[in-house]
């Protein structure tokens, strides 16, 4: 059973409670200023971002498959079965390879920090494990922000989407964008209109990596008993050649 | 006369770069990467990781081809160039983490990957071939240190591991030379279609041989110019002629590679990449069309011109993939701030500074035993008398 949490921007009326839950779990300031900046940081974990009339969240995705974990060199990054991707900052290095690899934006860095780490939303993972909900879920005043068994929650959007098909483009964003998220989305529009990434359904990054690094075990095997076998070779053929030099 | 102001010259901008290095470096100690660098969470990577690693790593790829082929393939004949070549390689890793040291956000945890593994991390692979790699090239030129200080067991020992050595070596280079390329596979969503393919880990290992060739005739040209050695005719042909196939084979694949991927219709438009793309295209193909005549070949001047045009299209092709190619879909512009650009300067004349200094004090060019090694005025006697 993995945990998900469903964004639904047709009820999301801007008042960005999730975003100030979110501040007070995660141990930010959050005032006016903050909320004015519609960007994730590492100030602001989670953002409504304002696009006309309709509002979108943007927080981390919690991919099924996560580029970020993948691309950590000390595994400071982990989809945990539960649900959620959390950190660990104590084996962060601060390569930001995974900020990088991100499709979403999501990992804020910590750049006015003498000795900087990585900042994300972990879906309130400690609470998960209390059995609570999201601190962001709990704040929503409107089901706009949904928290359950991801199953469910895509059972949930459908109903939502049957029950009022001309409000809700059918396509529930996160079922397959990069490989499929923890976190899914409707709307009344495609997503990619309000901002999410385009171009990504299916699209699971760690593959293409794993890919390359494979064929390693095959490289070094053949490689070396190829590159022995040159010198074994190459050498050999000197000394024949000094010795029947010598003999002559 | 002039030589000797020209010297002074390179020592004043050598201890300016450093004074305007260290005072970055402190910048960047007190005030974090933000107080000295462009970057942000929308471009993470700026010019430390796109020039001081990935160019930093490519350009020290002459030494596990040298090693390559005097030790394994047995070609006596490029052993002059061999010590100076496993040196800039030593040099040059040695820049590559201290560059990291920079670069990094917890740079005393350089060593967490040795212990933390996550071996589905290109990065991970990264760091264990270049922790390797560095011990690698620091015992390859080792038995110069021996030689110099006359130390005769520990060169007993180096030659009882010397040849599993130096195939871990040409082994571990090719891994990391490729999965340099490999960073940039999982970013399909950022890097731009000019540049992003699956053949990125191929690219990245064969342009190195060919940087690594022209950084030896590059550095052959400067020290004979520095330190007044005879410059190695025969060797450097040998080498220009190596250079010519791995860079035809490079930019053919390249162009092979674009029609593959149907992406010649991206030139027609007309943006930063499509200029930026063609000049590195330029300064890969260009450098052929002067390297394929055998009187370029075989006069030094326009070898070493010809070498250089091919350490700029390398550069260019580096920077393309990690600053250009992925500016777009990042949303934001990048340009560095005067601090990124001070420290990688301060680096790259360390790296001069250093060399000098190892060249000046151990056997980097003679062969040992040819001549009897001695203190560098004892070898600037020699020289003035054999002149």
């Amino acid at each position: 059973m993995a945990n998900a949490i469903l964004f639904d921007s047709t009820k999301c009326i801007g008042c960005r409670a999730c975003e100030g839950a979110c501040a007070e779990k995660n141990g930010n300031p959050y005032n006016d200023a903050i909320a004015a900046k519609e960007k994730i940081s590492a100030l602001k974990l989670t953002t409504i971002q304002t696009k006309g009339e309709k509002y979108i969240r943007r927080m981390c995705m919690h991919c099924l498959e996560p580029a970020c974990a993948s691309a950590c060199p000390v595994g400071a990054l982990t989809k945990t079965a539960a649900g959620p991707v959390t950190y660990d900052p104590n084996k962060c290095i601060g390569c930001r390879y995974c900020m990088t690899a991100c499709a979403f934006g999501a990992p804020a860095y910590e750049w006015n920090a003498r000795l900087p780490l990585l900042r994300k939303c972990d879906m309130c993972s400690e609470r998960q494990k209390a059995g609570k909900p999201t601190a962001c879920t709990e704040a929503c005043p409107n089901e706009a922000t949904v928290f359950g068994d991801r199953d469910a929650m895509i059972a949930l959007a459908r109903k939502r989407m049957a029950e009022n098909p001309t409000g809700y483009h059918s396509k529930i964003y996160g079922l397959e964008e990069a490989g499929g998220t923890s976190v899914l989305m409707i709307s009344d529009v495609p997503l990619e209109t309000l901002g999410m990434p385009a171009n990504l359904a299916g699209l699971k990054l760690p593959a293409l990596t794993w890919r390359a690094l494979e064929t390693i075990p095959s490289l070094v095997s053949v490689g070396s008993v190829l590159l022995g076998g040159v010198y074994w070779i190459t050498h050999r053929r000197a000394e024949v050649e000094k010795a029947e030099g010598r003999k002559s | 006369m002039t030589a000797r102001s020209l010297f002074s010259f390179w020592k004043l901008l050598f201890y300016a770069l450093c004074a305007t290095g260290l005072y970055a470096t402190y910048m960047r100690v007190t005030g974090g990467l933000g107080a000295v660098t462009n970057l942000s969470d929308d471009f993470p990577w700026g010019l430390w990781i796109g020039f001081d690693v990935l160019c930093g790593v490519g350009l020290a790829a002459g030494g596990f081809t040298l090693v390559a082929a005097v030790h394994i393939f047995n070609l006596e004949k490029y052993k002059p160039v061999l010590r100076p070549a496993v040196l800039t390689a030593f040099l040059g890793y040695l820049l590559v983490v201290l560059g990291l040291m920079f670069d990094l956000g917890q740079p005393h945890r350089i060593w967490h990957p040795l212990i933390m593994w996550n071996p589905r991390s290109v990065m991970f692979e990264v760091g264990w071939c270049v922790t390797l790699y560095t011990t690698v090239l620091f015992l390859e030129f080792s038995p110069a240190v021996f030689e110099k200080f006359r130390w005769h067991t520990p060169l007993k020992w180096f030659r009882i591991i010397s040849v599993p050595l130096m195939i871990a070596g040409v082994i571990l280079s090719t891994l990391h030379q490729s999965s340099l390329g490999s960073l940039y596979l999982l970013v399909p969503h950022k890097l731009d279609a000019l540049w992003y393919t699956p053949y990125l880990p191929l690219f990245f290992f064969t342009s190195a041989i060919a940087v690594g060739m022209a950084m030896t005739i590059f550095e052959s040209w400067h020290s004979s110019k520095a330190f007044g050695r005879q410059l190695e005719k025969p060797i450097l042909m040998g080498l220009a002629r190596v250079l010519v196939v791995v860079q035809s084979t490079y930019f053919a694949m390249r162009l092979m590679d674009l029609t593959n991927r149907h992406a010649w219709g991206l030139l027609t438009q007309s943006r930063p990449e499509t200029w930026l793309f063609l000049l590195e295209m330029t300064l890969i193909g260009l450098p052929l069309a002067f390297l394929y005549q055998e009187k370029v070949r075989t006069n030094p001047r326009a070898l070493y011109w010809s070498s250089l045009l091919v350490l700029f299209g390398f550069i260019t092709n580096r920077m393309n993939i990690s600053i250009t190619g992925i500016e777009r879909a990042s949303g934001v512009s990048y340009f560095p701030k005067w601090t990124e650009i001070a420290v990688t300067l301060f680096i790259v004349a360390l790296g001069f500074g250093l060399f000098r200094l190892a060249v000046r004090y151990l056997p980097v060019f003679e062969e040992p035993g040819v001549e009897e090694i001695g203190s560098p005025r004892a070898r600037e006697l020699r020289r003035t008398i054999a002149a």
